[in-house]
């Protein structure tokens, strides 16, 4: 009894499993629903899915099911994030908890629910309850967002080489602050399209209405909020990864206002989708603020590494090679701000490189294959987030020597291999005459399947292990228990006035 | 320099003679394409969410796509009266222009002549020889694909048809039912040609072929191949599969053609009567071709020939 005791305290009330819990959700999920489209429908692995599981999956809600497993396997990023920055960024202990709390149990009823009423037919009771889950997610949000207010004294930065203002304020909390406060506002985009569901508003998927002239503004409403989602949670593993590698000194004092003003403008600008045309260029600014201060992160993270490692050797005046060596020494720190620069490749490169070749793309191209390109980028983008947080993990459950590198290496070198292919697939018909495509279709949807099935497997090795510790009275899980939170310099430390607050409460 | 040469241009014939085409069998279907289906006024369910809309007159439609023997037959006989002329290894024709609505980033579609097929095109299935055009040998049968809309839009006003417009396609394909496929709700793989059918005709025949005959899918067995029927309630054949279809309408501000049905490429969700594909109008495709619509009792013969 106390081992399950113990057991439910690991996963529910330490922030390492809490994660943990999170990123099995989503990999189980991934593996049975991956199994429902792409080459396993032409398999018949998504029939036999469908028959063993017993799902009800009708034609003609297709875009419905993919909308609740989206939001779905959202709400759990979501709240990993959540459970990072609430361990990351000082707050007080009972805040945490609430979020932390709530959060949880926001998104397991998201999940339940959500895919019970997508893929196991329609109970209107399972759809209630996806709304509940998603509310509770939602309330976790403002609780998040006022245990992050920064202009409080009782967190202030006192190493000055973090971002602050004159006050001592923690700029860096500012800006999870500004993010946490538009993805509020952003999901509001889609929770008041949804209130109209069933009653003026209809189920589409954006990417079916990229050549509609004249979209509702309800419609341009959910295109809005599926575009900032993503990209406020991109924002937020960057400051979280940022964080990860005590991001400081004089880029971390460039990058975070810059993240914040990008942040503002980019939300800013989508949101202007429902009523200005101008929208895209806001996006276009902001954009440029949010990817320099990514950037500044990659220099800064990388000349770290490479400090990091050769001050190891024991080298005072490495040259060129060994610092070349001593970057790629870690894979595991070195893989996520490579993922950053290899989105620019293809995401963000193909986004730049389609708006350039405008006349000679969306003019030509049929809207299916725009429709993949433009499904293809943001689905790359999101798995993108998905490998950075898998190798922070990574290192949260403290892997090390040969099994790390082996682990940081097959997760980039199998994700960019299947994020290429699928950038060559989808850029296809620009290099090669649709008679000549077969063996491009068949080679690059060949890699995608091997990249992402090895990155797959690797994360099921990972959980079995988790799961044989769990057996384990003396395993890792119990040490995580018992130092729970994410170990890491943070930027600003509890303050005499927030002692007194503390103090002053107890009392009352 | 003269060795790397030399290593190219053998790789490239190595690569070329991967894809170079088998002898196609002509395969008959016993479904003319000839045959035209009325589909009587009334209203029907259109789109996915089943909008009640109402087409308020008789109509009818090929119940195949234009086959390749059927346009190149067209075609000798627009070259001949000066409707369409060759050019640059391309056919071409006047079009009378779209209007121009100065909407933000339009394409002005202006009054001028627009390329039909392009006949270097190697996925074109006719052959062009002593100023004759002719379908390849097999592909009689097969579906006219390359064509862009004005290609197909003039193929209809040579003849006195029209495109079908949106509406009145997903009629054809639908009924007056509420199905998601021309014939219910779900999608078998020996019922239509798309890209988890497993396309055996393509097996049978070589890896580039893709298209099959129309009026494949009709029950009939081919050399042990069982096909299931694959019509819609008015008895039109390939309205899901195959080939997509250009329709008529011209949207304004956009000028976007939008094509229907699915086709060999498509996943099966694609193949439901409401998706759509759209392209500007002098896109081709190896996927793509058209069907015709016209007006009742307009019962003269159709000038082209299915014999192989």
């Amino acid at each position: 009894m106390k081992k399950i005791k113990d057991l439910f305290h690991f996963f529910f009330q330490s922030t390492k499993g809490l994660i943990l819990l999170g990123i099995t959700s989503i990999s189980v999920i991934t593996a049975i629903w991956g199994m429902l489209s792409g080459p396993m429908v032409e398999w018949g692995v998504r029939d036999f899915v469908v028959n063993l599981l017993g799902m009800d999956l009708q034609s003609v809600e297709r875009s419905g099911r993919i909308i609740m497993l989206y939001h779905v396997i959202a709400m759990i990023v979501t709240s990993i994030e959540v459970y990072m920055i609430t361990s990351i960024v000082p707050m007080r202990r009972h805040q945490r908890a609430n979020i932390n709390n709530t959060i949880t149990v926001g998104w397991i009823t998201t999940t339940i629910f959500g895919l019970a009423f997508g893929y196991f037919g329609h109970n209107y009771f399972y759809h209630g309850l996806f709304l509940v889950g998603q509310s509770l997610i939602f309330f976790a949000g403002l609780l998040l967002a006022a245990a992050l207010y920064p202009w409080r004294k009782h967190f202030l930065v006192e190493n000055k080489e973090y971002a602050h203002t004159k006050n001592g304020y923690d700029i860096e909390r500012m800006a999870f602050f500004v993010m946490a406060i538009s993805m509020l506002i952003s999901a509001g985009f889609g929770a008041v399209t949804g209130s109209f569901w069933s009653n003026g508003h209809e189920t589409f998927l954006a990417e079916d209405l990229i050549r509609n002239p004249d979209k509702t503004a309800l419609q341009k409403s959910v295109i809005g909020h599926l575009h900032i989602m993503l990209t406020l949670i991109a924002v937020a593993i960057t400051l979280i990864v940022g964080r990860w590698m005590d991001f400081k000194g004089k880029l971390h004092k460039v990058a975070m206002p810059t993240m914040i003003v990008g942040t503002l403008v980019i939300s800013g600008g989508v949101w202007s989708v429902v009523w200005t045309h101008m929208a895209h260029t806001f996006i276009y600014f902001g954009s440029v603020f949010v990817m320099f201060a990514a950037l500044l992160l990659v220099i800064y993270s990388w000349g770290k590494l490479i400090k990091d490692r050769t001050t190891e050797l024991g080298l005072e005046n490495p040259t060129f090679g060994q610092k070349f060596i001593a970057l790629f020494h870690d894979p595991i720190k070195f893989g996520p701000f490579w993922q950053m620069v290899f989105m620019n490749f293809t995401v963000s490169g193909v986004g730049i490189f389609m708006a350039v070749k405008l006349e000679q793309i969306f003019r030509v191209w049929p809207a299916r294959e725009e429709r993949i390109t433009l499904t293809g980028h943001w689905h790359i983008l999101s798995a993108i987030i998905a490998t950075i947080i898998l190798m922070y993990y990574i290192d949260i459950a403290g892997i090390k020597g040969k099994m790390r590198k082996w682990l940081g290496w097959t997760i980039i070198i199998g994700s960019d291999i299947a994020f290429g292919a699928a950038t060559i697939f989808s850029m296809k018909r620009l290099f090669v005459s649709e008679y000549y495509q077969t063996p491009v279709v068949n080679w690059t949807m060949l890699a995608m399947d091997f990249g992402l099935g090895i990155i797959l497997v690797l994360v099921g090795g990972i959980l079995i292990w988790r799961l044989k510790d769990l057996f384990d009275s003396d395993g890792l899980w119990s040490k995580e228990s018992a130092s729970p939170e994410l170990d890491l310099e943070r930027t600003s430390v509890l303050t005499q006035v927030g002692r007194d607050a503390i103090k002053k409460e107890m009392e009352i | 320099m003269r060795t790397l040469q030399t290593t190219l241009f053998i790789s490239l014939l190595f690569i070329t003679s991967l894809f170079a085409e088998k002898p196609m069998k002509f395969v008959e279907t016993g479904i003319n394409p000839k045959t035209w289906a009325l589909v009587p006024a009334g209203e029907f369910y259109f789109g996915q969410h089943q909008h009640v809309v109402d087409i308020d007159y008789d109509y009818e439609i090929m119940i195949t796509d234009v086959t390749n023997r059927q346009y190149a037959n067209y075609l000798n006989e627009a070259l001949e009266k000066g409707t369409v002329y060759i050019e640059r290894d391309t056919v071409w024709g006047h079009h009378p222009g779209d209007p121009f609505d100065a909407y933000l980033h339009e394409w002005e579609i202006p009054a001028g002549n627009y390329p039909h097929v392009p006949i270097s095109n190697p996925g074109l299935r006719l052959d062009y020889e002593g100023g004759m055009f002719s379908p390849k040998t097999g592909y009689g049968n097969h579906p006219m694909v390359e064509v862009s809309w004005f290609g197909a839009k003039a193929y209809a006003d040579f003849y006195g048809y029209r495109l079908p417009t949106e509406k009145e396609w997903e009629k054809a394909a639908r009924g007056t039912t509420t199905n998601d496929y021309p014939w219910g709700n779900t999608v078998q793989r020996n019922q239509a040609n798309f890209v988890s059918s497993h396309n055996l005709f393509e097996k049978m025949f070589g890896d580039v072929v893709k298209t099959t005959p129309v009026g494949f899918y009709n029950g009939k067995s081919y050399n042990g191949y069982q096909t299931m029927e694959g019509i819609t309630p008015y008895g039109l054949y390939d309205m899901a599969g195959n080939v997509y279809q250009w329709t008529g309408d011209d949207h304004p501000k956009v000028h976007y053609r939008y094509m229907r049905g699915g086709s060999y490429q498509s996943y099966e969700y694609s193949l439901r009567v409401w998706p759509r594909n759209s392209a500007g109008p002098e896109h081709t495709s190896m996927s793509l071709g058209f069907r015709c619509a016209r007006t009742p009792l307009q019962m003269e013969a159709d000038p082209s020939d299915t014999s192989e």
